[in-house]
């Protein structure tokens, strides 16, 4: 059987993943969303896992509801994107500068 | 009345208010334009409505939990909600003229915002992680939608896109500590963590639980919006439409609040060594960054953003205390603040017109001449916000700085107060150029019907009321935090 430290360095890596992605990529914001999917799936291993080994229900019901929001979020982050661009012409992250200070 | 009608009784409130949701955003398909005040009165009616639910749902001394045990409604979150209730009905009053110059004046508009008002509502009574979440995605969600509204204007959907991907952050870095606390404690539920937890020896050398708390704090920094995590503040709150910075800057505040009490509190109390040092850090620096770089803002917007920083930083300062005192001081300071940044708002919507933001510190110059009584309500906020006596917000800082120094952290209490002269300041300045500036061109007169005038200045009163007479709130806010503990 596989350990559950497995699952959690999996977890772990896929969230450090995300979070290394969203402060590394300067170019697209497309990107962007996919790295805060990928943030919310690596939580989803990390309940899954748990809930597995605790025997406990309530950690696989909590990862349906993240799916749930996931995709409502998904949904609003894409038309902020289609707002963005219709105004701007590019989903460049670095030409979203024009406030300062 | 049967058993399953008294087990969802304490949530008529949320169920009412979902209904209404659902009802208003329906009957806005049968309304002209121009016959858009059924909405709104309609609007207006379900928050009313829903207040006097709360009210009667619960009473004041009560801890009542249902759906086993993942719902609470206790004095606190009765008080805690009506606030979040009458504060957007306020705002809402307030945002009309905005709106309607803007052709934002939509149902889509109210019908998000009563979203809102259910997320926060949700949040605030939420005794599970799962409810917390959902509140606060509930919430946070509206908000985006809320801020990208203008879709013709290019920097309120730069605003929308920051605030979007932050708020993403903190919601995953939120679920992972959660994710991490779940696996240790073995429930999602905040009793059950709290008896986990005081059952176990050796919580500060429990490196899981440690991670899992850092996580959960990030989380809360980013939407609590204190230094380091409060990239998003100025940029959301200069970027979106002055309405939408209102309401995001006032109710949901509380919420988070709320939320942070009941996870921190109630939920990981016995870690409260842990938390405490992390918030000391990001209460301190809050006060500094917030103030210091306030100085250098010409943007009005942008100036009660980083402002609003600092006041976090206060905020955080209360619960830090981990004292009934200090959690009572932040609920007062927290609410009391959701008043005041509302009326500092307000103004500036009084200040716009169709075709300027009117938004720049320039445009307060000689207001004093054009509308004497704007520009004194516009002090009085202004003096709030620095702590001047007798409005109220001398008093919600001399409260927290009380639970501050009762816990022996008379240092971070002298670096607040240090750090609220340099923060005097820049409001002062705001004051001197209403006072003492004349406008240079000539300025279209703000123009804002009866209701928004009344409103503001019964907004004003309240500041000073408050001062003058703060056990009228502080009692409140003792007695629900006493309630809780005891």
């Amino acid at each position: 059987m596989i350990p559950l430290s497995h699952f959690l360095i999996l977890g772990a890596l896929l969230f450090s993943i995300s979070i290394a992605g969203i402060f590394l990529n300067r170019k697209n914001i497309i990107i962007l969303l996919m790295c805060i999917e990928l943030m919310l799936l690596a939580v989803n291993i990390n309940f899954i896992a748990f809930s597995h080994y605790l025997g406990d229900m309530a950690g696989q019901v909590f990862v349906f509801f993240i799916l749930t929001v996931a995709a409502a979020e998904a949904a609003i982050g894409l038309a902020i994107l289609v707002v963005v661009f219709r105004n701007r012409r590019t989903i460049n992250v670095q030409e979203l500068d024009q406030m300062k200070g | 009345m049967p058993e399953y009608l008294s087990e969802i009784a304490p949530a008529y409130p949320e169920i009412f208010l979902l209904i209404a949701t659902c009802t208003v955003l329906l009957l806005d398909l049968f309304v002209k334009d121009y016959q858009r005040y059924i909405t709104y009165i309609a609007v207006q009616g379900s928050l009313l409505f829903t207040a006097w639910l709360v009210y009667t749902a619960t009473d004041s001394t009560t801890v009542v939990t249902t759906f086993n045990d993942m719902f609470v409604a206790d004095p606190m979150g009765r008080m805690l909600k009506i606030s979040i209730i009458l504060i957007t009905m306020a705002v809402f009053s307030y945002s009309r003229p905005y709106l309607k110059d803007r052709n934002m004046y939509k149902g889509e508009l109210f019908t998000l915002g009563l979203f809102a008002v259910l997320g926060m509502m949700v949040m605030v009574s939420a005794k599970t992680m799962l409810l917390i979440y959902l509140g606060l995605e509930l919430l946070s969600l509206s908000l985006y939608a809320m801020v990208a509204f203008r879709r013709d204007n290019s920097v309120a959907s730069e605003a929308a896109m920051k605030y979007f991907v932050l708020g993403a952050i903190a919601s995953g870095m939120l679920l992972y500590g959660m994710s991490i606390i779940y696996g240790l404690s073995g429930s999602l539920n905040l009793s059950h963590i709290a008896s986990y937890l005081s059952e176990q020896d050796g919580l500060m050398s429990n490196l899981g639980l440690l991670l899992g708390l850092s996580f959960i704090l990030v989380g809360f920094g980013f939407k609590l919006g204190v230094v380091p995590f409060h990239m998003w503040i100025p940029d959301v709150y200069h970027g979106a439409p002055t309405a939408i910075t209102m309401f995001l800057g006032a109710a949901p505040k509380i919420a988070v609040f709320a939320m942070i009490f009941r996870l921190l509190a109630e939920g990981l109390g016995d870690m409260s060594v842990g938390w405490q040092q992390i918030l000391i850090l990001l209460a301190a620096l809050s006060l500094f960054v917030g103030n210091i770089i306030a100085i250098a803002q010409t943007n009005l917007k942008r100036m009660l953003a980083y402002s609003t920083i600092s006041h976090m930083g206060f905020v955080a300062m209360g619960i830090l205390a981990a004292t009934e005192a200090g959690y009572a001081a932040s609920m007062f300071y927290i609410i009391t603040y959701a008043i005041i940044s509302m009326g500092g708002f307000a103004v500036i919507i009084f200040l716009s017109h169709k075709d300027s933001e009117a938004d720049e510190l320039a445009d307060l110059k000689g207001l004093s001449s054009r509308h004497p009584w704007i520009a004194f309500m516009m002090l009085l906020f202004l003096f709030s916000m620095a702590g001047v006596p007798p409005t109220v917000g001398f008093y919600a800082k001399l409260s927290v700085i009380q639970a501050v120094v009762s816990v022996d952290i008379v240092w971070l209490a002298v670096f607040a107060v240090l750090m609220s002269v340099i923060g005097a300041y820049y409001y002062l300045r705001a004051v001197k150029i209403m006072y003492f500036d004349t406008a240079e061109k000539s300025v279209v007169a703000g123009k804002a019907g009866f209701e928004f005038n009344l409103l503001l200045s019964a907004n004003g009163l309240a500041v000073i009321a408050l001062g003058m007479l703060p056990s009228l709130l502080m009692s409140a806010c003792v007695s629900s935090v006493n309630v809780i503990f005891n």
